[in-house]
């Protein structure tokens, strides 16, 4: 279980936020991880750098509010063989529909594309169905509590 | 160059946001998604704060001719509600909610080295490369249209 953080929540959606803003108003570029990391598999090009500097901002972020504020809590319920599925359907899924949680649910939405609605509607259904089928019923072997 | 110190910036907010907001922790992720179970609404609060400033950001950009710092804005290519659209989200999701990781956050946990969250982006990287290396190619012969990104 996982006590909800309204606050700390929303201003760390504020900073998310803000990041988007940032690189969308001064760059032109859509804060969208999932095809900042696809275009890395294409030939480099004059954007290679910058996306570059976006990700290891990404970890150097994550650490920078570590040292300064609290390490985040992290806590992972899936198995190995689970995190290899999931990491397959992730990475390829985002390609295929060009897009995850950043680049459709904040930069997307925002711009009110129509796509990106359809998108996060679709990748929050199968979510919150695949949750349920792991936490409530007995087909993955787990059953409800676990 | 400069283009470059504004990425790293936003990068650098970016990750001190997921690591503010708990979306690191799969496990918080997972109790959003888990409707049915003891419902952690967190999340929603995440994207409806970032939305909020994004869509500011969104106005901002309308009253200006091009970026700041760049010729124009880039635009995803693809416009329409495809199948490609629609089939990618659902596995999108699926893996969302099995592992509790999306690429941001699983990415910004390496930063930590640990060890679940660089099993998953391993995976997550070589599924990228399935459809980059795989699919795509033979989808864009097929079309002949370039494929975009968001």
């Amino acid at each position: 279980m996982t006590s909800f953080t309204p606050w700390s929540s929303m201003l760390g959606g504020l900073l998310i936020g803000s990041a988007a803003l940032l690189l969308w108003v001064l760059n032109g570029r859509i804060a969208g991880i999932s095809g900042i990391l696809g275009s890395c598999y294409s030939k480099p090009d004059s954007d290679s750098v910058w996306r570059l500097f976006f990700l290891a901002g990404i970890l150097l972020g994550a650490g920078l509010s570590a040292w300064m504020i609290r390490v985040p809590d992290f806590s992972v319920v899936a198995s190995p063989a689970r995190l290899v599925f999931a990491g397959l359907l992730v990475g390829f899924g985002t390609q295929l529909g060009s897009g995850c949680t950043s680049g459709h649910g904040v930069c997307g939405l925002a711009r009110g594309s129509k796509r990106s609605l359809v998108a996060t509607l679709v990748f929050m259904g199968t979510g919150v169905l695949a949750i349920y089928l792991i936490r409530h019923t007995e087909l993955f072997g787990l059953g409800a509590g676990s | 160059m400069k283009n470059c110190v504004i990425a790293l910036l936003s990068g650098l907010v970016f990750g001190m946001g997921l690591s503010v907001s708990g979306m690191m922790n799969p496990a918080k992720v997972q109790n959003f998604l888990d409707v049915a179970g003891d419902w952690d609404p967190s999340l929603a609060l995440v994207m409806g704060a970032a939305l909020l400033v994004s869509s500011a950001g969104q106005f901002l950009a309308r009253r200006l001719q091009a970026p700041v710092l760049a010729a124009g804005f880039s635009l995803p290519t693809r416009n329409r509600l495809d199948l490609r659209l629609i089939l990618g989200a659902s596995l999108f999701g699926v893996g969302w909610g099995v592992a509790g990781f999306c690429p941001g956050p699983a990415l910004a946990n390496l930063a930590f080295v640990r060890s679940e969250a660089a099993f998953f982006v391993l995976a997550m990287l070589v599924g990228i490369g399935l459809y980059r290396w795989g699919l795509q190619p033979i989808l864009e012969q097929r079309s002949g249209i370039c494929d975009g990104r968001e």
